[in-house]
């Protein structure tokens, strides 16, 4: 019994890692492309849904809801860009800095309320999941996200490729260089920036209607979950040669895998109270594994290397 | 060319460390001047390069590059006008990024970038040929990324970017003095040869008095952020090594050993 339990909780592990998985494909844009990691996410992981939900709650679409959120999204990132850029604010500190003021900004939008409910049966979602089973395949909050996480890996590798997409990629392999051919490194890095946090507001609008509700703390500790999914996907799929494409994916990937490990350890009669000390633990094993692995147990290369063995 | 009227640039002020790297410097090269540049360290050549590519701004002075005043120009402006290698490999080039788009980066200097596909089948073919003139074979591993080439092998290639689109100026900061000698000669070589074909007006910082002889037709040497020996044609020509020694001598009063060491 216990086992159909748990295989029953997968469906809805799989949506929340998907879902989650766009924010850490917002995350990886800045802290694996750009080289900067941006504590803003915390932020915006609650600005989104909050201004998602309210917009439902006055009657409008999802989908209209939703291009909002993504909106205010990149307000925060350009904000945090320019604190960074023009305020010459270290990247981190100007991260930690907006997040603090979002959360002001997140109660306002919501009325002053710590959290906005949404009901599945009076608002048309996109995704919810009361839809985890028993429903036609197409209102499935699983297959709904994967058409997400498609169209938006698919967008962000035709632009990644343009020339603006491989500016901002040399600007965080190499500010020097960047200059020296040209590119404005202070405009690259605010539009990663918002980039990314528009990318982590939808992540935060899909979130909100998959749970029903906005809350001002949902983006507590968003950005280690980003960084989660980012280096366990790393660690999981990095011996495979791919695209950018496919590394984007093995960031969902990796977002899932989370989320199935979280799974796993709350079937060890933990609860919800002790999920982030989860989340920081999980987080410290993949960080550690790759350093610990090439420390302890890296392998004496043969005499000339492997083409000589 | 390049016209330098007059520039300061003091570092650190109000500190222990203040130093003024360039005192009253002027410099102006014509078309096609290839210059190479000379001095012991803190001579202020990096310094004067630098202010040319606009890392920071000037404290006094202005600095023309074909007419155009950009004294006020930031560096990623400037940039669309020169042309530069740095002594460290690490920093010309995008190493997480293949050769192919590294190229297409530097084709794009000057533009405005926007969503155009950011290299084209028409520039892959291109850059094929072109890295053929380096003659290391790179043209066989355009998808390579640039992190796996050697020093030598990314400044040859750096100074491909650099010259990709014809640059008014080319600033060379050392561009050698990472490599071992014999890679240093090749890069050299390879520099005289682009320079010849291009006919680039050329900035060329060297430790190595013997190049600094053997290449271009203009020679300067740098003491105290100024220029205190400038020559060009038939004399530079017939220039020895132990000329320029003894001109470093008298100008630094022969008091600096250790400065002239630095110089063979």
């Amino acid at each position: 019994m216990e086992i159909i339990k748990f295989l029953n909780t997968l469906p809805g592990a799989c949506a929340q890692g998907l879902i989650w998985g766009i924010m850490a494909i917002g995350v990886y844009i800045t802290y694996k492309v750009l080289d900067l990691a941006d504590l803003t996410v915390d932020g915006t992981m609650a600005t989104g849904g909050a201004v998602c939900v309210m917009l439902m709650l006055q009657g409008h679409s999802a989908g209209f809801s939703l291009l909002v959120a993504v909106g205010a999204g990149m307000l925060a990132g350009l904000a945090t860009g320019i604190l960074h850029t023009v305020m010459g604010i270290p990247a981190i500190l100007a991260g930690i800095l907006t997040q603090l003021g979002l959360y002001s900004v997140n109660l306002r939008i919501m009325g002053g309320r710590a959290n906005q409910s949404i009901g599945v049966d009076q608002y048309d979602l996109l995704v919810s999941l009361r839809w985890v089973r028993d429903v036609p395949f197409y209102q499935n909050p699983i297959f709904v996200t994967v058409i997400f996480v498609i169209c938006l890996i698919a967008v962000l590798y035709w632009f990644f490729g343009t020339e603006l997409g491989c500016s901002i990629r040399a600007t965080g392999c190499n500010e020097h260089m960047s200059r020296a051919q040209g590119i404005n490194t202070n405009t690259s890095k605010i539009l990663g920036l918002v980039l990314s946090n528009g990318i982590v507001a939808l992540s935060s609008g899909l979130f909100a209607q998959y749970q029903g509700f906005a809350d001002v703390n949902m983006g507590r500790g968003a950005i280690v979950i980003g960084l989660a999914a980012v280096i366990i996907g790393q660690v999981v799929f990095g011996k495979i040669r791919g695209n950018f494409a496919f590394k984007l994916f093995s960031v969902v990937l990796g977002s899932i895998i989370y989320y199935f490990v979280l799974q796993i350890v709350m079937k060890f009669g933990l609860d919800t109270n002790d999920l982030k000390l989860i989340a920081a633990v999980i987080v410290t094993i993949f960080l550690a594994i790759p350093y610990l692995k090439a420390k302890y147990f890296a392998k004496p290369v043969k005499r000339g290397g492997a083409s000589h063995a | 060319m390049l016209k330098i009227e007059h520039i300061w640039k003091t570092f650190n002020v109000g500190t222990v460390n203040e130093k003024t790297a360039l005192q009253d410097l002027s410099l102006e090269l014509n078309e096609g001047d290839f210059v190479t540049v000379i001095g012991g360290n803190g001579a202020g050549k990096s310094t004067m390069l630098n202010a040319t590519a606009g890392v920071w701004p000037v404290d006094e002075g202005k600095i023309f590059i074909g007419g155009v005043d950009v004294t006020r120009l930031p560096e990623h402006k400037r940039a669309a006008y020169l042309g530069r290698v740095f002594q460290d490999p690490m920093i010309g080039t995008a190493a997480n990024m293949q050769i192919q788009e590294n190229l297409a980066l530097a084709s794009r200097r000057g533009t405005f970038r926007f969503l155009k596909s950011g290299i084209t089948r028409a520039e892959r073919e291109a850059y094929h040929e072109k890295l053929k003139v380096l003659e290391l074979g790179l043209e066989e591993r355009m998808t390579s990324k640039v992190g796996l080439l050697s020093g030598g092998q990314r400044q040859a290639l750096t100074l491909l970017m650099a010259t990709l689109k014809k640059p008014k100026l080319l600033l060379l900061d050392e561009h050698t003095a990472a490599l071992d000698p014999k890679t240093a000669a090749k890069v050299l070589d390879v520099t005289e040869r682009i320079v010849m074909r291009d006919h680039l007006t050329t900035l060329m910082i060297t430790h190595n008095m013997k190049d600094a002889i053997a290449h271009g037709n203009r020679l300067i040497m740098m003491y105290e952020g100024n220029i205190i020996y400038d020559v060009s044609g038939e004399e530079k020509k017939k220039l020895k090594v132990a000329d320029l020694l003894a001109k470093f001598e008298q100008a630094s009063g022969g008091a600096f050993a250790n400065d002239r060491m630095m110089l063979t």
